[in-house]
């Protein structure tokens, strides 16, 4: 049991979650975050103030998969996210020691896998 | 006899000119309004894009309208096009311009108000995906090849207003032809890259109800300012400016509830327009009471184009064509059944006996919207021979306005770091194409 934590450009988050659900990968939770990543900076200008910026926004995807759906689920998300340029984000797979469904008290196996599956 | 009455028509009226000089600030208010509306309906990344097209007519129509604009629709009474005698504002002085009791150049900005918004109004066809660049020569080549061309043939004396045809403040060239003008952009521009394939919703409806607002505000000048006086047509006109969009309301409301059980805010900024829309050429020639039915009746067409429409692969994003155009073809042909002499002074309708006028109205219903559709597809084809009209996908998906603009509608400040003037701007925006 793991916890994939996958971060990647804003505007390619829906081909990440349509390659998920290809990868019938079911149980996901996304949220914006900002940082950096090693990209050239973004300069804005706003009447007589240029500015850099210098975090860039990204969409982080936190899914938590049983062994068996690890690689397929860093496969979607390098599909779905992957343009080639700097700023593609990165995936980190990190051990999972427990998981609980708050719902039904089920643990580990039982609750990273969605429900129906 | 004669004499006397061309003695009094040629006088400036004070009372007249005052509120023309207050309808054609109104009218211009409209164009940000409908920036505010357009921005509202995109997504958050393309809202100052989607604004600064409506900025960028105000720039560019207004420029072509002084320069050439004006003297094509409105010197002479050429059966196509007007002649060349106002290029540059040429002879247009205080005296006032023929037929009206105002100054000739405050009629020359009244008309300019009109010019902008029209060509703002297409912009909702091609937005979040069409260069800026490519929009403002667009702009530039359109305002005068159809804009003008359509508002001499419906004021300026061309054929259309010379054979009979009514259309108070604009059926014909601002809301036809800015209808039918973004269905062709649409075709020749094609569809955003995620269009069919993601939600791409609203980012603000507040915007959209604002921006409508607004617009209803405006359109009071828009149409109560078209009888050129205080006289009794752009009274009526006026009034039923109140009265139309409130039955469209209405019947936008009960449409809603048929189909959804709920009554929608963006269908109600949505209502605002097509009500405001519906009166525009009926404006000053219909009694309130058929203005009031107008917005009623008038609604169903243009609500039915809006769904309809997002189930075919044409991504007219805003629906100019069902609000502007649907709505302003439903409006011309109206005043063919509906038109009441005793109300206008000018002409009967169907209903009223008067068969003819219903004939009038059809010809320009037809005419305007093939001359509009055809020019400016074939003008967006050219100019797609010398530039790309559209930017990469990869721009498009990072969003217009820091691609285009270099600047954020909803900037955080978070990140970023403050480049001092003299150490100059070195770096260069990040985009590959």
């Amino acid at each position: 049991m793991k916890l994939v934590i996958g971060i990647v450009r804003p505007e390619k988050a829906n081909d990440v979650l349509e390659a998920l659900y290809r990868a019938d990968v079911r149980g996901v939770s996304l949220g914006p975050v900002q940082g950096h990543g090693g990209e050239l900076d973004r300069v804005e200008t706003y009447r007589g103030t240029t500015v850099k910026i210098g975090l860039a926004d990204k969409v982080r995807f936190e899914i938590a998969v049983s062994d068996p759906f690890v690689q397929p689920t860093i496969d979607a998300l390098c599909e779905g996210a992957r343009t080639g340029e700097v700023g593609d984000g990165k995936i980190f797979v990190i051990p999972l020691e427990r998981a609980v469904r708050i719902r039904t008290g089920e643990t580990d196996h039982g609750a990273v896998t969605p429900v129906g599956a | 006899m004669d004499g006397v009455i061309l003695a009094q028509a040629s006088e400036v009226n004070t009372g007249d000119t005052a509120w023309m000089l207050v309808a054609t600030a109104l009218v211009l208010l409209m164009t940000p309004a409908l920036g505010l509306f357009y921005a509202g309906l995109v997504r958050a990344k393309n809202a100052l894009n989607t604004f600064m097209m409506c900025i960028a007519a105000i720039a560019i129509a207004g420029v072509m309208w002084a320069l050439v604009g004006y003297s094509l629709a409105f010197d002479g009474t050429g059966d196509l096009i007007g002649g060349f005698g106002h290029v540059g504002l040429q002879d247009v002085t205080f005296e006032p311009r023929d037929g009206t009791t105002i100054p000739h150049l405050l009629f020359m900005a009244f008309q300019g108000t009109f010019c902008i918004i029209t060509v703002a109004l297409i912009s909702g066809a091609v937005v979040e995906r069409m260069r800026f660049g490519a929009w403002m020569v667009f702009a530039a080549l359109w305002s005068v090849l159809v804009y003008a061309v359509l508002a001499h043939w419906a004021f300026g004396g061309g054929w259309l207003i010379e054979g009979g045809t009514l259309d108070f403040a604009g059926g014909v060239p601002v809301e036809m032809g800015s209808g039918f003008s973004a269905l062709a952009a649409a075709l020749v521009i094609g569809a955003r890259k995620d269009y069919g394939r993601q939600a791409l919703l609203p980012h603000n409806a507040i915007y959209a109800l604002v921006g409508a607002g607004l617009l209803w505000f405006g359109w009071f000048g828009f149409n109560g300012g078209s009888g050129f006086s205080t006289g009794n047509a752009g009274v009526l006109a006026f009034t039923n400016t109140l009265l139309t969009p409130a039955c469209s309301l209405v019947a936008w409301f009960l449409l809603d509830l048929l189909r959804g059980r709920r009554v929608t805010a963006i269908g109600a900024a949505t209502a605002i327009i097509v009500g405001c829309v519906l009166i525009t050429p009926a404006g000053g020639f219909v009694s309130p009471g058929w203005a009031m039915a107008l917005g009623f009746a008038g609604a169903l067409p243009a609500y039915a184009v809006i769904v309809l429409r997002p189930r075919t692969r044409v991504d007219e994003t805003l629906d100019v064509l069902a609000a502007h155009g649907i709505a302003g073809f439903t409006g011309i042909l109206f005043i063919g059944f509906f038109a009441q002499q005793n109300w206008n002074g000018v002409s009967d309708g169907l209903v009223y006996g008067n068969a003819a006028q219903l004939g009038d109205q059809a010809l320009a219903a037809l005419a305007a919207p093939v001359y509009a559709f055809v020019v400016t597809y074939v003008l967006l084809r050219v100019i797609g021979l010398v530039m790309p009209l559209r930017v990469t996908e990869h721009e498009e998906a990072l969003g217009m306005d820091t691609v285009q603009h270099g600047e954020e509608a909803y900037p955080t400040g978070e990140g970023a770091i403050l480049v001092m003037p003299e150490a100059g701007i070195e770096a260069e925006v990040p985009i590959r194409t």
